[in-house]
């Protein structure tokens, strides 16, 4: 038998306050040592729409969707039918309610497993000002066994900014919550995880780009990505960096170019539509040598598509956007934690090899909270490139052997050039002559291809015949579907790609001896890895594509299934 | 180089030459500007010159000091990134018609705006001149000499002036390419304005509109100081002819972004990874 697991969704009208009450309950779990995930599922509206938040408890940190709840506790069921397939009930999922509101029909679940409460009523008995959703906290943290004084602190910090009546209430709907529990008989996961850290994707990523170094961002607001630019907002400026809230993401990619160029590393966020109007730019980047790092997280699409839902549809434009030959790095952060490290290594690799780095991450990993272990950084490990002084005339893009050129920043004295998106020589006049153009494009090749990138490149599981061939939030899904079908008795290894661009192929392919079958694994519709692997990894194994698009998150046991029908 | 010896405007010029057509009033541009750079005795180590894309944005490569040619119409965007990163520079941005009105519309406006201190230098010549003579935003209504807009554009032109007063910019200027000694002045004077400077070039082309040579008798200096009434340059630039030329509106208003705060001491990122953990 696998680790157990416990899976608990809360929904209610769109600021009814179910992510407060998701965010408590997993927070409160953390401090007992658990582990889990808190997935955020909402309509576009900010009020009045469905909003749900989807907690997973767990043993162990691979964090993937809940194929079904066990307890469904619906603080109304405004709107519920939109979520449709996203919340699975079974038969014997406990379903928690108000005794006032009528349920939706197509639930499907045992009489005996719905408890009608008097919610609302208990709500306002506890205090006037009695909130649903934190006596619904209170419940749950009944059925959890959590302690209610460390639940009762946890919301009073919340609510630290707030008047003293809305903490005073919490404390009393929560305590009379925990007083109402209900008999759910549940099998709760094992505790006992330490030194662990409760964080968001996009959280992690803001953490990630500051320890690399980054000390100017701009910021244009989109969804799923301006969380991470709120939240890098402050501690910037704490550091002495600098946040530009821009007009447009044209002016944001050209800002961090600007001040890239300064000698200060640059960074921004955002997601499909804002990648699409920065990818002339990023082109500038690239021909100019100015390192930017944008991270984009990714939603379903195209056009405004399914804004807050995920989908690894970007692939194609991060990869294949820019116009002209201009090789950049593209990299996909795993999971929540490695947010932190992908991110900071895109920054590394990006300062050191004087390019744009595209970071890929999505909505299921970048709003989406979990505790984690404890996750690697990548500290600002960029050496310092002194001015070479043999030369009596500074040439700011000199044909070297490793491709990568001496960077001069403004101020520097005696190594005045122009930065140019125009082909160039190596002092940086423009030039249209066949040779300057055949050997920056050689130079700006040979930097990337020529470049170790050491063992990061991937994660690699398991040494099975099968491969699942997957990046960024479907490496946990092919992680899971890998335990699935080691019940089934076939072996598998999962090869989570981290560096897509430039794709190191041989290594790859060194990871692949042995394998028989190799299926890539992808949130999306067309099978965009898919069709970039085959058009440039020499394959020797038989490869399928397993891609299916948002906005429900991928199901290990539907991969497990494509995996089991293709061995017949 | 170092500052110790007095360099003069032709000590401000990279060895690249203009590929300018004879006659471009853009030549004048860039003399002024060294002529500036001389004046304040600027060092060129520490200055910027960025632009986007047209015959007058190709002047950075022209300019002994940094530079940063981007694409169409981004110049101002990746001007104020680089003042706002790097608050020591000179910053100065230039470019065309097309670039800074058209396609780069929004970033000027947003940048009158926002009062980085930077200054614009915007080279109008009415006309997209590297693409062969198309109507641009200040193009007269009238004007069919493109095959693109063979009855002329028929539609108003912008009054860039006025454009950037309703947007917020604090200094507001307009220079003439047959006038070289005034616009040096007000380059002088837009450099050292602290906040956003716009300074507005009429600057000739007399290869798509030889009927700009006329300028030469329609541009006048403006004999009154600049007005510091938002309310009086309005109307002024709403009723003006456009051939007014001199520092026409000036305003004292705190330039963004505020002096930064104090860094916190010690490691942040330690700090927040504190923070997330249980």
């Amino acid at each position: 038998m696998g680790a157990r697991e416990l899976s608990i969704a809360i929904t209610g009208a769109g600021g009814a306050g179910v992510i407060s009450c998701g965010e408590l309950l997993l927070q409160a779990w953390a401090l007992q040592g658990g582990r889990g995930l808190l997935r955020k599922a909402y309509g576009p509206q900010i009020r009045g729409g469905e909003s749900a938040a989807l907690l997973k408890l767990t043993e162990v940190e691979n964090y993937t969707a809940s194929a079904q709840y066990d307890v469904l506790l619906a603080l109304d069921w405004a709107n519920f039918s939109r979520f449709g397939d996203e919340i699975r009930i079974g038969a014997n999922t406990w379903v928690i309610c108000d005794e006032a509101g009528e349920l939706p029909d197509s639930l499907g679940v045992d009489e005996n497993h719905i408890l009608r409460l008097p919610l609302a009523e208990l709500a306002a008995a506890s205090h006037p000002q009695g909130r649903v959703n934190m006596l619904a906290l209170g419940l749950l943290a009944g059925l959890l066994d959590l302690p209610v004084a460390s639940l009762c602190e946890l919301a009073e910090q919340k609510l630290a900014g707030k008047p003293q009546t809305y903490r005073i209430a919490a404390t009393a709907c929560i305590e009379r919550g925990a007083r109402e529990k209900p008999d759910c008989r549940l099998q709760l996961p094992a505790l006992g995880g330490s030194q662990l850290w409760y964080i968001s994707g996009n959280q992690a990523a803001g953490l990630g780009a500051l320890a690399a170094g980054i000390r100017f961002v701009a910021a244009y607001p989109i969804t799923p990505a301006s969380d991470v630019l709120e939240w890098m907002a402050t501690p910037l400026e704490e550091m002495g960096g600098q946040l530009l809230q821009a007009e447009d993401e044209l002016a944001a990619i050209n800002m961090i170019i600007g001040a890239a160029y300064g000698g200060v590393p640059a960074f921004t966020a955002t997601s499909g539509p804002g990648l699409a109007l920065m990818t002339e730019s990023i082109g500038l980047a690239v021909a100019s040598e100015t390192p930017v790092t944008i991270l984009n997280v990714m939603r379903g699409g195209p056009s405004t598509g399914i804004p807050t839902k995920s989908e690894q549809s970007d692939l194609n434009i991060a990869l294949n956007g820019l116009h002209g030959d201009a090789p950049h790095l593209v990299l996909a952060p795993l999971d929540i934690a490695d947010c932190v490290f992908t991110t900071g290594w895109a920054v590394n690799l990006a300062q050191q090899l004087q390019t744009a780095a595209i970071v890929l991450s999505d909505q299921f990993i970048g709003q989406s909270t979990a505790v984690v272990s404890e996750p690697r950084r990548c500290e600002n490990t960029v050496p310092a490139v002194l001015p070479t002084h043999e030369d009596n005339e500074y040439l700011r893009y000199k044909l070297t052997s490793s491709g990568i050129s001496t960077v001069a920043s403004p101020g520097d004295v005696d190594r005045r050039f122009t930065a140019d998106g125009l082909e160039h020589n190596e002092k940086g006049t423009p030039s249209a002559e066949n040779s300057d153009h055949q050997r920056q494009l050689d130079k700006r090749a040979n930097k990337l291809n020529e470049f170790d990138f050491g063992e990061d490149w991937a994660e690699v599981a398991g040494t099975g015949s099968v491969a699942l061939l997957c990046f960024g939030s479907s490496s946990a899904p092919a992680r899971e579907a890998a335990g699935l079908l080691a019940e089934q008795g076939v072996d598998t290894r999962v090869i989570s790609l981290r560096l897509l661009a430039p794709l190191q192929d041989s290594a790859l392919l060194n990871a692949l001896t042995g394998c028989t079958q190799v299926f890539v694994v992808e949130q999306n519709h067309s099978g965009q890895l898919f069709h970039y692997l085959k058009g440039h990894v020499d394959f020797q194994q038989e490869v399928h594509s397993y891609a299916i698009p948002g906005p429900v998150p991928l199901r290990p046991g539907s991969i497990a299934k494509r995996v089991l029908e293709m061995r017949r | 180089m170092t500052d110790t010896i007095k360099l003069k405007a032709r000590d401000y010029k990279s060895s690249v030459k203009p590929i300018w057509c004879p006659g471009c009033g853009h030549f004048s541009v860039f003399n002024a500007i060294t002529k500036a750079m001389a004046a304040l005795a600027i060092n060129k180590d520490d200055t910027v010159m960025v632009s986007g894309i047209g015959c007058s944005s190709r002047l950075p490569a022209y300019v002994d000091s940094y530079g940063f040619h981007g694409v169409h119409g981004r110049g101002l965007a990746i001007a104020q990134g680089l003042k706002v990163a790097r608050p020591d520079l000179t910053v100065l941005a230039m470019g065309g018609d097309g670039d800074g009105f058209s396609i780069g519309g929004n970033h000027f406006i947003h940048a009158c705006r926002r009062n980085v201190n930077i200054t614009y230098i915007a080279m109008d010549n009415e006309v997209y001149g590297m693409t062969k003579g198309q109507a641009s935003p200040t193009t007269p209504i009238d004007w069919d000499h493109s095959k693109l807009t063979p009855h002329g554009p028929g539609v108003r032109a912008f009054k860039p002036a006025a454009l950037a007063l309703a947007a917020g910019a604090p200094w507001i200027a307009r220079g003439y390419s047959g006038n070289p000694n005034q616009m040096a002045k007000l380059i002088s004077e837009a450099i050292s304005f602290p906040g956003f400077s716009f300074l507005h070039v009429l600057s000739q082309c007399i290869t798509f509109c030889p009927e700009q040579t006329d300028w030469k008798a329609i541009a006048h200096e403006r004999d009154k100081p600049a007005l510091t009434n938002a309310d009086d340059a309005a109307r002024l630039f709403l009723h003006e002819d456009g051939f007014q030329t001199g520092l026409l509106f000036s305003e004292e208003r705190a330039s963004w972004p505020p002096d930064p705060v104090e860094a916190v001491s010690g490691d942040v990122v330690e700090r927040l990874a504190t923070d997330f953990r249980v």
